[in-house]
């Protein structure tokens, strides 16, 4: 299985996601770089957390139009599994893959710490590892992880089983303590907190190497 | 032409930063500032000389990348 990993300027994350899908494939994924127009064949993509751009205009906003998401723009409409992370989720709002928008963290305070989170379902290939209802802990550490849309896109959202995964103790004033969602496909996942970072026990946590594992299992 | 633009959160959407200077302002003694609200403003020079073209394509620039309809308004103005 043949995975990437787009790398904009200030993308902080890019590394720890290499890992994380390495150990969970075997394979050392292909870094593909933001000014790059074509994408190496690959069966899964990660935009990975970060400061993408320095945040300038709007969380994402110049990264979602940089060269490179033209291609995996067109790849995610085409079926590919796209795995966006934290500033990943904000990129993948901004190029219109995703609905809503990830504001200024309610409390206004950047919020890093470990929260635990509901799989709220576990039908997704994002999910599959888990139990419906499992907790399991990941970090955050954003600024702009408070997800807003109109109520009529959070009830379809909903309805339509697209809320993977919700705050336990919701840290950003997040609507409906939503940390994570999927296209109405299916194939495209947003969410702030990063399971790259729990990979190991030596890293404080294991709940991301099932994440991945499963994903993996589920792709190939 | 030059042309500003605008950029503010759409009513109904929590502005965390605009409640803080409320808080702020209201912590300095100025009482009576309610709906404090906090946008940004985007300057810039055109080439384009006619005010209905220059006009359409700060439309454009907005819709494209300057604002996120999903949770902004934005307001052009042009001058010569």
């Amino acid at each position: 299985m043949k995975t990437s990993v787009i790398v904009f300027p200030a993308s902080n994350c890019d590394r720890d996601a290499a890992v994380a899908l390495e150990q969970a494939t075997g394979k050392a994924p292909d870094m593909v770089w933001h000014g790059d127009s074509d994408l190496p064949q690959t069966d899964l993509i990660v935009l990975p957390g970060g400061f993408s751009y320095g945040d300038y205009l709007r969380s994402g906003a110049m990264a979602a139009r940089s060269p490179i998401m033209r291609a995996v723009i067109e790849k995610a409409q085409a079926g590919t599994p796209v795995i966006g992370i934290c500033n990943g989720f904000q990129i993948l709002t901004e190029a219109g893959l995703l609905p809503g928008a990830l504001m200024r963290n309610a409390g206004l305070d950047f919020v890093c710490r470990t929260v635990t989170l509901r799989v709220e379902n576990n039908q997704s290939m994002f999910s599959s590892a888990f139990e419906k209802g499992q907790a399991v802990n990941f970090p955050v550490a954003h600024h702009d992880g408070n997800f807003y849309a109109d109520k009529e896109t959070l009830d379809r959202l909903e309805a339509e089983g697209r809320v993977v995964f919700r705050y336990i103790d919701n840290p950003n004033g997040s609507a409906r303590d939503i940390a994570g969602i999927v296209n109405d496909a299916g194939n495209v996942l947003g969410m702030m907190p990063h399971p790259e970072r729990v990979i190991s026990p030596l890293l404080g946590g294991v709940d991301g190497a099932a994440f991945f594992k499963g994903l993996v299992e589920a792709v190939s | 032409m030059k042309a500003r633009i605008t950029v503010t959160l759409k009513s109904g959407v929590l502005d965390p930063q605009g409640k803080a200077i409320e808080g702020a302002l209201s912590g300095l003694g100025f009482s009576g500032a309610h709906h404090v609200r906090q946008g940004k403003i985007i300057e810039m020079k055109l080439d384009e000389t006619d005010e209905t073209a220059a006009r359409a394509k700060v439309e454009e620039m907005c819709k494209k990348l300057l604002a996120n309809p999903v949770m902004e308004n934005y307001a052009i103005e042009l001058s010569a």
